[in-house]
């Protein structure tokens, strides 16, 4: 298997489902972070069959947990400090969210005032449905 | 600092003040002529809708205060690009309280967030129309004596209606409501609504005839079915009496049964059904004023 050295201090994203990890770089904004960054596709995973992994060496604040959890709450967060695991961050879905989903409904003010925030609130955590806070329109984004 | 964007803001605890204030309004008008002199009410409306319009600018008059505003986008600044975000801006400026009515979904939410003074929302396009709710409430509260434990028709448009489905999540949090959706087979309740129901174990049903439930109602909401709903002519010719309201099918209706209906209507309701006592839709217009009242006087702390 591919090795990936290890970060003294950041994060392993790790059971991220095969595939998804380039979405997870972009809208964690890690493509405009100046630091090391692996992305490793495709690895084997017992559980998943297939998984992607993503390692960042940062600062452990750097990260915004709620756009994570919004992507994929499943998604392991281990937090690195002196080259150690020092948390498992469990992910909860945010109860509201702002600028990762757009709204799409072209009656909403959105459609028409563009300097607003797109922002969406947590409508049904079970079926992790949001609604947009100007209009309750559905989430219809995926990542 | 408190605003009006959907009818569920408010905890039934809070409506029924809201309410014992506008039976208190229809009772002592003259305790109330001057609670808002030097207040002014702001009416933004980005489209027409005269009669919302005047009953907020009535209320506001009634109470002893003045008023200030546009009646449709071309007369206002948002015809040169504004914002709803920099006019709410300017308008706190001016006044103490705004009712805003906007084509599109959220505006007034937007204006909210951005606003020194309440705001009220007088409909956001397709979306929430907050005071149309409350007085339905009202004129049911005052007419009836409860707002729980009777079966109430709901006749027209279910699917589309936004001012229905409005009202049917509004009464879902009393007691005892059993609802009768009369409808065209594609203009029935839509499927969001008919799960919240099931959710909630309330007791609903769905016919085709008005006649066929008439006589086990003791409230009838009426709406229009508007031609272009239908999918072809055919069915409209076949299926349009059924949801016109007449004095055979008044015949039919229990002593105390009470007809409303948001207006204006068309031709649901015939006008031979004004003169039964039991049409109340001319008196839900009135209130409509006492809620609005009570609602001016409630966000201004001044109740
Ligand atoms: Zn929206």
């Amino acid at each position: 298997m591919l090795n990936v050295g290890k970060i003294e201090e950041g994060f392993v994203l790790d059971h991220i489902p095969a595939g998804k990890s380039m979405s997870i770089y972009y809208h964690l904004g890690l493509d405009k972070l100046d630091c090391t960054v692996a992305i490793i596709k495709n690895a084997k995973s017992n559980v998943m069959g297939k998984k992607d992994i993503i390692k960042v060496e940062c600062d452990i604040n750097t990260l915004d947990m709620d756009v994570l959890a919004v992507i994929d709450h499943t998604i392991t967060v281990n937090v690195i400090k002196d080259a150690v695991i020092v948390e498992k961050k469990q992910l909860t879905l945010p109860l509201e969210i702002t600028g990762i989903m757009k709204c799409h409904n072209p009656r909403c003010i959105t459609s028409i005032e563009q300097e607003l925030p797109h922002i969406f609130y947590l409508a049904d955590a079970d079926r992790e449905l949001y609604r947009c806070r100007y209009c309750d329109e559905k989430n219809t984004e995926r990542f | 600092m408190r605003h009006l964007m959907n009818p569920m803001d408010f905890s039934v605890e809070e409506l029924d003040r809201l309410f014992d204030l506008a039976a208190d309004i229809e009772k002592n008008p003259e305790k109330y002529a001057h609670k808002c002199t030097g207040k002014k009410l702001a009416t933004c409306f980005y489209e027409p809708s005269t009669r919302t319009r005047l009953s907020f600018e009535t209320a506001m008059l009634n109470l002893g205060g003045s008023v200030i505003g546009f009646s449709d986008a071309g007369s206002s600044s948002a015809s040169k690009g504004e914002s709803v975000s920099d006019t709410i801006r300017v308008i706190s400026c001016f006044a103490d309280i705004c009712a805003m009515r906007h084509p599109k979904e959220g505006a007034p939410m937007v204006a909210a967030s951005h606003s020194t003074i309440p705001v009220i929302n007088a409909g956001d396009g397709g979306h929430q129309h907050p005071t149309q709710t409350l007085t339905d409430l009202l004129t049911i509260r005052s007419l009836k004596g409860r707002l729980d434990n009777f079966t109430i028709g709901i006749c027209g448009d279910l699917k589309f209606g936004r001012t229905v489905h409005s009202l049917v999540n509004a009464l879902s949090r009393y007691s005892g409501i059993r609802f009768v959706f009369i409808s065209p087979e594609e203009l029935r309740i839509p499927g969001y609504l008919r799960e919240k129901l099931w959710d909630n174990a309330l007791t609903f049903e769905e016919v085709i005839r008005l006649e066929d439930v008439m006589g086990k109602l003791d409230l009838l909401y009426m709406t229009r079915v508007q031609r272009e709903r239908f999918f072809n002519e055919e069915d409209y010719v076949r299926l349009k009496d059924f949801y016109i309201l007449n004095k055979d099918k008044m015949a039919l209706a229990k002593p105390d049964c009470l007809i409303l209906h948001p207006l204006p209507r068309v031709n649901e309701i015939s006008v031979e059904v004004d003169k039964d006592p039991r049409a109340v839709y001319f008196k839900q217009v009135q209130y409509g004023v006492y809620v609005r009242m009570a609602l001016i006087l409630t966000l201004l702390d001044l109740a």
